[in-house]
């Protein structure tokens, strides 16, 4: 009990002390209020906070609430997942959400623009494409060019999300034009046809190949380098917990969020 | 038949009108909030760009096209299922039904594993030559697999309540059965069909879990007008709702054009 206290404690300093970096460097306001929680009670969090984040994120963050919880008893986490667009679409809408973390700055800025991000989001996180075959590799998919051979069947995500966005990137700098069968809505939508064995490869990200289990298997390529992901948090205008919000962005920026992030394949911000 | 059911006093208290207009306007509120937020002066050009309109085509095709498998399949169905008799029909029945209140995700699993490449049928279907994953052809079975229910119950219905006293009479006076199906039954439950057609056709229209999960994105290919509601949603919510709106328009054309005529119809046979 009393070294899991103890423990609960330094963890708490850092996570406080991470959150006046970031807060200090945005704004004078922000830099006060996490000022004036390390200089109360730190143990005093409680109460519940609300996570919206990124659909690939669900394994890490899943992890890094249990770890919140554990180090602040009296916290509850209540996570939510989807695609980074509808998150913002449903903050936008009023959902009650106080840390958002997106799979793409695109989509944080889109809160920005809407004066509903508290302070300026900070990079976490960053992801690549990967090639994901089921792991018989039935079309023997070796390489990016591969994908443009004739008879091998490829999903991609749409060029209206990020994923597909990514892959149009990726195509444009290897000069190879795929010719999809299909141009899924979501990057689980690409992984879950690869996983049923309907289609030969997809364009997934890194970190997925480990969220499938061993049904699909990652072929990485170098030109995935052309077209990197970067994963930004913040904590939304409005929270009324914003200091339960800036503990849990501290967690993650922190280094037990980093050590869990890089152990499932994600990059360095 | 109208005028013994009015007669001045319809015995519905003033509270009960009340509740029932709080249900309509929670049911017409969330289409008059989508038609505020449409933006009107473009319009034309949100519904008419080539990827809406390529949408919408493959929509109505493959609508029309699982409305005739669903008439097919499901006539036969619904006389089986009304007229016949034999071990286990009430456990069928229930199953048969059960894509209704299946969410149509799970629908598009159990296809994927059925007809799927690594599916229950997927081998023989490659022996044949047959690709289904990522074709038309998917999203056709798809809709079928949701619509289905809809025509084999809204017959079955009216078969039940048609009763088969014409039929009977027609036995006796020597014609075959399938001379009487043609003849009388099918004659007698044609409003029951009809109206059992349009919501099929209607539901293929709105399909949206199966297909996505069983067959697809692809313009032109497999991306019916809901899954490029759905994408265009992610960087477009003015072509999304637009389109949204275009559906509205299509299903309520469909829906009361075609179903407030056979349904009237229906109720008269069911009194009758």
């Amino acid at each position: 009990m009393i070294g899991h206290r103890f423990r609960g404690t330094g963890l708490i300093l850092v996570a406080i002390l991470s959150a006046c970096l970031t807060g200090c460097g945005s704004t004078a306001t922000g830099a006060g209020s996490t000022n004036g929680g390390s200089t109360g009670t730190s143990s005093a969090l409680s109460g519940k906070v609300s996570v919206f984040a990124a659909a690939s994120l669900k394994s890490t963050f899943t992890k890094l609430a249990t770890e919140f919880e554990r180090v602040h008893p009296g916290t509850k986490v209540a996570l939510s997942f989807a695609g980074s667009s509808d998150l913002v679409t449903q903050i936008i809408a009023g959902a009650p959400a106080d840390v958002f973390a997106s799979a793409d700055a695109a989509n944080m800025d889109r809160l920005v623009t809407a004066s509903l991000i508290d302070g300026a989001p900070a990079n976490f996180a960053t992801n690549v494409l990967t090639i994901a075959v089921p792991s018989a590799n039935p079309a023997s998919v070796h390489s990016f060019a591969d994908l443009a051979k004739p008879g091998v069947k490829v999903v991609i995500c749409a060029s209206q999300v990020p994923c597909g966005a990514a892959a149009k990137t990726v195509e444009a700098a290897t000069g190879t034009t795929l010719k999809p069968v299909s141009e899924e809505s979501s990057v689980t939508d690409v992984l879950g046809k690869v996983a049923a064995g309907e289609a030969d490869a997809g364009l997934v990200y890194v970190t997925d190949i480990r969220d499938a289990g061993g049904k699909v298997k990652g072929i990485p390529f170098d030109a995935a380098a052309k077209a990197v992901n970067t994963y930004p948090i913040a904590t939304v205008e409005g929270s009324k917990n914003k200091r339960l919000a800036a503990a849990f962005t501290a967690l993650v920026k922190g280094s037990t969020g980093q050590r869990i992030l890089a152990s499932a394949g994600f990059g360095k911000p | 038949m109208r005028a013994r059911a009015g007669g001045g006093y319809d015995g519905i208290p003033a509270w009960i009108y009340a509740i029932a207009a709080i249900g309509a306007v929670f049911v017409l509120l969330p289409l008059a909030a989508m038609v505020v937020r449409v933006d009107w002066p473009n319009f034309l050009t949100l519904v008419t760009s080539e990827s809406s309109l390529t949408a919408l085509g493959l929509s109505l095709r493959t609508s029309a096209a699982s409305t005739t498998a669903c008439i097919l399949l499901g006539v036969p169905m619904a006389l089986v299922l009304a007229r016949g008799t034999f071990p286990g029909q009430r456990l069928l029945r229930s199953f048969v039904l059960l894509p209704l209140v299946l969410p149509p995700v799970v629908g598009g699993i159990a296809l994927l594993y059925t007809f799927g490449r690594q599916g229950l049928l997927g081998h023989t279907l490659q022996v044949a030559g047959i690709q289904i994953a990522f074709s038309t052809t998917a999203v056709v079975l798809a809709q079928t697999f949701v619509a289905l229910p809809f025509l084999v119950l809204s017959l079955e219905g009216s078969l039940r309540s048609a009763g088969q006293r014409y039929e009977a009479v027609a036995a006796t006076l020597g014609a075959r059965p399938t001379t009487v199906l043609r003849r009388v039954t099918l004659p007698l439950v044609l409003p029951g069909l009809a109206s059992g057609a349009v919501l099929s056709f209607a539901r293929s229209l709105g399909e949206f879990g199966a297909t996505l999960t069983f067959a697809g994105s692809l313009q032109g290919v497999t991306r019916t007008l809901p899954l490029e509601i759905y994408l265009q949603r992610e960087t477009d919510p003015d072509a999304a709702v637009a389109l949204s709106l275009v559906l509205v328009a299509i299903a309520v054309l469909v829906v009361g054009l075609s179903y407030r005529r056979p349904l009237a119809a229906l109720v008269e046979t069911r009194t009758r």
